[in-house]
């Protein structure tokens, strides 16, 4: 059990910077998780707090302890990689017992720690196999246990699911929280997969290009994006984003669209007039049919709808208003021919303001 | 099903074919007829004719005169391949899964020893081994040999060893395992197509060299390729013996590829197809 903080980290290969000082505090019991695009450096910052990858400046505590230049195997955390790396030609029993046997346990504590892992994992009747012999969940399983037969401060996972097909990726990851809960060991998780995010974390980090752009738990990273990146990234489909400005329409004052679309603001602001702006909405925010009357007709708008999909109880829905096109996750069935007309709500207490120039959440 | 009618051409190439097989067996069938001639039956007018008796005793004799070079050959061989094997695998070890800076270069350089002619070195190599106490025996032969198989064995491991994800190698680091440990608990177990293709490699170049074991050996540490050769040097041969021998000297070599030869295959294969 350890925190875990990263202090003005860098990573760079010659000349060539790809993490820029980051900056994280990972709590004792937490479960963290790095996403972000590939090639943004979330492995790389774990592969670094696993000691596989140098440091180039700043500081690494594991605990108490700063591990700048630990050895891997001394700083007591486990890793499950992508494509598992298990020991071909070990058994299953062999393979989870590995660490312990090069930790010097005796033959009988290394049986009694591997049948409790494989227990918990549901390996036991496998524990004579060769890893070739497994399903992908059962190898995916074993570099878990692996993992947990050390009983290490902290688990390190690059992107573990990614190999699995996608429903038993939804089953492996249920599994792993729960496994989460019942062994409490401070987790740090590297997917690109913002759905994986948002269903383990008790945080997410989220990266692009080697800076962290937002540390938030899953509703917060959601709700209050704080860079238009985030808006984007999390969240499927992403945030519709419109450029434009400060305005006053009607005695309110709200967002003057480049399309012409007004959108209202829900609250006082100290936003002057004139000022530039992005907006974002997401599409989960914006109701049809009955649930557009929850809202206030200022709220109501009239698009052309340019194509729906029904996906399972909900529909996405493409639309055009004033030129531009948007997307709607609507709750329910909707399917709407395209060039229909038809009024949607927006949600407008859920308006995000960002600023052009920054990309930055504005404060309003 | 249709008829299969047989083009002319086809015709011409498998007798083209076939005339070519004839050809590359000649020198065999040669070999073979000659060792199994009673020595007198042997000129040069009825070379190609069989033998009228069988005189199986050729095989006998030849292997009575070359026994103490056939022992000599294992030795060589068993010892030479063992460890030019053994330290290859270990370099491809390194050359794979620990870069190091300047790695790449001594590798280029490393592999430069396998364009280098046997001949070229052949006389700073015996000044050297002389310098070092050890010429005129096998150790030094051994010597020569490991020393000069390094490029090739190092190149294979290399090759082979990159196929393993470097994860594995992470993750026994993670583990708790060092350098060797890695080496012995991780590599060695998966390097068994490696071991095979190099092994064979090696003790047939090593079994089959003839121009280092004649010029760095005293009389007593020649290898097989040299004892054949003295068999036939001298004014009146008995060319039953040198046949012989050859054939002799051959089986090893044979038996080794019938033997190993489709791991031969496999391993030069590993990786190249996904399986």
């Amino acid at each position: 059990m350890a925190r875990v903080e990263l202090e003005k980290v860098f990573k760079r290969y010659g000349s060539f910077e790809t993490v820029h000082g980051i900056d994280l505090a990972i709590k004792d019991n937490e479960f963290v998780v790095l996403v972000g695009p590939s090639g943004c450096g979330k492995s790389t910052i774990l592969r670094m707090i696993a000691g596989l990858e140098e440091i180039s400046d700043g500081t690494m505590r594991i605990g108490d302890r700063v591990v700048n230049d630990i050895d891997p195997k001394s700083r007591n955390v486990a890793m499950v990689f992508q494509n598992y790396a298990l020991y071909p030609h070990k058994n299953v029993f062999d393979n989870m017992g590995f660490s312990l046997k090069m930790a010097g346990l005796s033959r009988n504590e290394i049986k009694e720690k591997v049948e409790q892992a494989a227990k918990v994992l549901e390996l036991t009747p496998y524990l004579d196999r060769k890893p070739a012999a497994l399903s992908g969940g059962q190898r995916q399983r074993v570099a878990m246990g692996r993992a947990i037969v050390r009983d290490p401060d902290v688990f390190l996972f690059d992107e573990p699911l990614s190999n699995l097909d996608a429903q038993l990726r939804t089953q492996m990851r249920m599994e792993l929280k729960k496994l989460h809960i019942k062994m409490k060991t401070t987790t740090i998780y590297v997917t690109h997969d913002q759905v994986e995010a948002m269903t383990l974390a008790d945080r997410i980090v989220v990266i692009k290009d080697g800076t962290i752009h937002q540390v938030g738990t899953p509703i917060e990273v959601f709700e209050k994006p704080k860079t238009v990146f985030v808006a984007k990234f999390i969240g499927n489909p992403p945030t519709n984003i419109m450029a434009g400005q400060v305005a006053e329409q009607g005695g309110a004052k709200g967002i003057l669209c480049e399309n012409g679309m007004f959108l209202p603001f829900p609250h006082e602001t100290a936003l002057e007039i004139g000022r530039k702006v992005l907006a974002g909405i997401r599409p989960d925010a914006i109701a049809a049919e009955e649930a557009v009357n929850k809202f206030s007709p200022a709220w109501q708008y009239d698009v052309q709808v340019l194509f729906s999909e029904i996906v399972g109880g909900q529909s996405l829905l493409e639309f055009d208003i004033n030129g531009t096109s948007m997307v709607a996750e609507l709750d329910g069935r909707h399917k709407v021919d395209p060039g229909t007309t038809l009024k949607l709500g927006f949600d407008l207490d859920r308006l995000f303001v960002f600023d052009p120039e920054t990309n930055l959440a504005l404060d309003w | 099903m249709k008829k299969k009618t047989v083009k002319p051409s086809r015709v011409a190439l498998y007798v083209v074919l076939l005339l070519l097989v004839v050809v590359y067996l000649l020198p065999a069938y040669l070999t073979l007829i000659t060792a199994l001639k009673d020595p007198s039956e042997i000129s040069l007018p009825h070379s190609w004719d069989f033998p009228a008796v069988l005189n199986w005793k050729s095989f006998s004799e030849a292997f009575a005169l070359l026994k103490p070079n056939i022992i000599n050959s294992f030795i060589l061989t068993i010892c030479a391949t063992a460890i030019s094997i053994a330290l290859g695998s270990i370099n491809g070890y390194v050359f794979s899964k620990w870069k190091f800076k300047g790695s790449e270069l001594i590798f280029t350089l490393l592999l430069f020893g396998m364009f280098i002619p046997y001949q070229v070195i052949l006389i700073p190599l015996f000044q050297t081994l002389r310098a070092m106490n050890l010429y005129g025996g096998l150790p030094g032969l051994i010597l020569a040999h490991v020393v000069y198989g390094l490029p090739i064995t190092s190149l294979i491991f290399r090759n082979f060893y990159m196929q393993i994800p470097d994860s594995l190698v992470e993750s026994a680091t993670l583990d708790g395992a060092g350098f060797f440990s890695i080496y012995t608990q991780v590599i060695f177990p998966l390097s068994i197509p490696g071991f095979v293709v190099t092994s064979i490699w090696q003790s047939t170049q090593i079994w089959n060299e003839f121009l280092w074991g004649i010029t760095l050996t005293r009389h007593s540490a020649n290898p097989i390729t040299v004892g054949l050769a003295q068999l036939a040097g001298g004014q009146a041969v008995s060319w039953n013996l040198p046949m012989a021998g050859s054939i002799l000297a051959a089986l090893p070599v044979l038996f080794i590829y019938i033997v190993m030869g489709r791991y031969f295959i496999r391993g030069l294969l590993a990786g190249s197809v996904k399986g």
